[in-house]
């Protein structure tokens, strides 16, 4: 019985990798048999290479390191504002009133229409980059927000009034828990969007960072490390994913839903 | 049975109701009642849906405001007693990211656990102390909530049907649980429910509401623990239950009815 399960919980870790490692086994296959131009697309292995290459180089880690500050600070300061505002506009229906519909429409903005303007205005420097991510990351942030403090249950805030709870307290022990599993399904989707943003950023104006990397690749030719790069990408896209799912698990351990996922 | 109630009747509150009326917009949902309440004493509030006792309720908890009339508690503005009043809701609204222990503690200042497990002790809860609230059953959930109650040694306890959404067995027990609790701590207790039978089980004195006014004030001279096989219980209980059939329905709940049978019908013709 307990080997089943074993076994039955080994399936269940091996199974969502078995897609991507036949795509890979395919795609080597592939490129040995001539089938794929390598000039157009390399084969894995080829990839691999590339990565040993720029690792042993150090410029790898450099990128990497630049990439992921940048995404995590933009994140830090357009999560923060979106998180403040929606804040406001959820426990009070003056600042609904005076904020929302403000916050909504610019929310219509494709954060990409920017770019020439970002440039124009900051030029092709770090604050570019951060603006960019922080403009896309501070709306999923703040709609979840709004949205998770208006829909606590308002049996429970009637309960806490009774029960003498106000201010703080209130906000503390019933209002934030309530929204808190929405929150974080905007914290996620955030998440995912900031690096979207930052590789359309980075490909256009940097000096560093992955974006740049491929770029750079692409005027050499070099389809190995343009597809490092995206590559790159996706694995830190799926990082950012699992840190805010953790979180989930963590903070929201009282739920059912998240108990065991 | 006699001696504990008179030296705890003292913690009871007496509550004095008078001339109260609610209009919901056009609708009057309380007319100008009057409604006295003695120190330690159970009341059961009983009546159709919609009758309007919930609301009365809602106004004694101080959840809602009177549009006319007022409420005193000890002679004193009922408003300003708020903290020795608690309430226990259909649902137990319990916060469900909060332990079951943090949960009896809520809102209570400094050192509260051992308080806390004291109020779990009374209930028969306290090995479930560190679950959460969505690990325990119904009537488990609504046990918690009246062990959040008794941790303030309220002197007034209000219960909004309670025990409406349990089965017949656990509503049992909890009768038991809150007859136990009652006699021991002398509150007051204000009971809205819909069953009759639980209405005679427990209270001193049975109180219909009928288009916002009482319409029936009767007395429950039975011996405790009471039980219900008893021909007097038996006789006690229809009397008012054909009292409250023989009200007129209120008028929010014939549509609401006649929507179910309609639904019902069509399903059924499929």
């Amino acid at each position: 019985m307990a080997s089943r399960s074993a076994s039955q919980r080994f399936a269940r870790q091996i199974t969502p990798w078995l897609v991507p490692a036949l795509i890979v086994i395919a795609w080597q296959v592939a490129s040995s048999l001539g089938r794929i131009d390598t000039r157009i697309m390399p084969s894995p292995f080829a990839v691999l290479k590339a990565g040993e290459t720029l690792a042993l180089s150090g410029e790898l880690w450099t990128h990497l390191r630049i990439s992921f500050v940048r995404a995590m600070l933009g994140f830090a300061i357009g999560g923060g504002i979106g998180l403040a505002l929606g804040l406001i506009t959820g426990l009070s229906r003056r600042g609904e009133l005076a904020l929302d519909s403000t916050v909504q429409m610019i929310r219509t903005i494709p954060p990409l229409a920017l770019i020439p303007l970002v440039i124009l205005w900051f030029g092709i420097d770090e604050s570019a980059k951060l603006f960019l991510v922080a403009f896309g990351t501070l709306f999923p942030v703040y709609i979840n927000t709004y949205h998770g403090i208006r829909s606590v249950d308002p049996g429970l805030v009637e309960m806490a009034r009774s029960y003498g709870q106000r201010g703080w307290p209130l906000f503390r022990d019933v209002i934030l828990p309530g929204a808190l599993p929405s929150i974080l399904v905007g914290v996620r989707f955030a998440l995912g969007f900031a690096w979207i943003l930052l590789i359309v950023a980075e490909t256009i104006s940097a000096s560093s960072g992955i974006g740049y990397l491929a770029t750079n690749a692409r005027e050499f030719l070099q389809t190995d490390v343009v597809v490092l790069s995206i590559l790159l990408y996706a694995l830190l896209g799926k990082a950012s994913d699992v840190v805010a799912r953790l979180l989930e698990r963590r903070w929201l351990r009282w739920n059912p839903a998240y108990q065991n996922v | 049975m006699n001696a504990p109630l008179a030296t705890t009747a003292t913690r009871g509150v007496a509550l004095d109701v008078r001339a109260v009326s609610k209009q919901f917009g056009e609708r009057t949902v309380l007319d100008q009642l009057d409604l006295r309440l003695d120190r330690g004493e159970f009341v059961a509030l009983v009546g159709r849906s919609g009758c309007g006792k919930s609301t009365l309720l809602r106004l004694i908890a101080g959840l809602e405001t009177a549009s006319s009339g007022d409420i005193t508690a000890d002679g004193k503005p009922h408003a300003q007693a708020q903290a020795q009043t608690r309430m226990m809701f259909q649902d137990a609204r319990l916060l469900p990211w909060k332990t079951v222990l943090q949960n009896v503690g809520l809102g209570l200042p400094g050192d509260w656990k051992a308080a806390a497990l004291n109020a779990l002790a009374e209930v028969g809860l306290e090995e479930h102390a560190q679950k959460w609230p969505a690990q325990l059953s119904g009537g488990q959930r609504q046990r918690v909530a009246l062990a959040r109650a008794l941790i303030h040694t309220p002197r007034l306890l209000l219960l909004d049907e309670p025990l409406g959404a349990l089965d017949a067995l656990t509503r049992i027990e909890m009768h038991q649980l809150i007859e136990r609790v009652w006699q021991k701590h002398g509150f007051t207790v204000l009971l809205v429910t819909h069953d009759v039978q639980e209405a005679v089980a427990l209270a001193d004195r049975v109180i219909l509401i009928e288009k916002g006014q009482i319409g029936l004030d009767q007395a429950v001279v039975l011996p405790r623990p009471r039980t219900r096989a008893s021909h007097e219980f038996g006789a006690l209980e229809e009397h008012i239950l054909n009292r409250v059939l023989a009200t007129p329905q209120s008028p929010i709940s014939p549509s609401g009815l006649d929507a179910v049978v309609h639904f019902g019908a069509l399903r059924w013709a499929q």
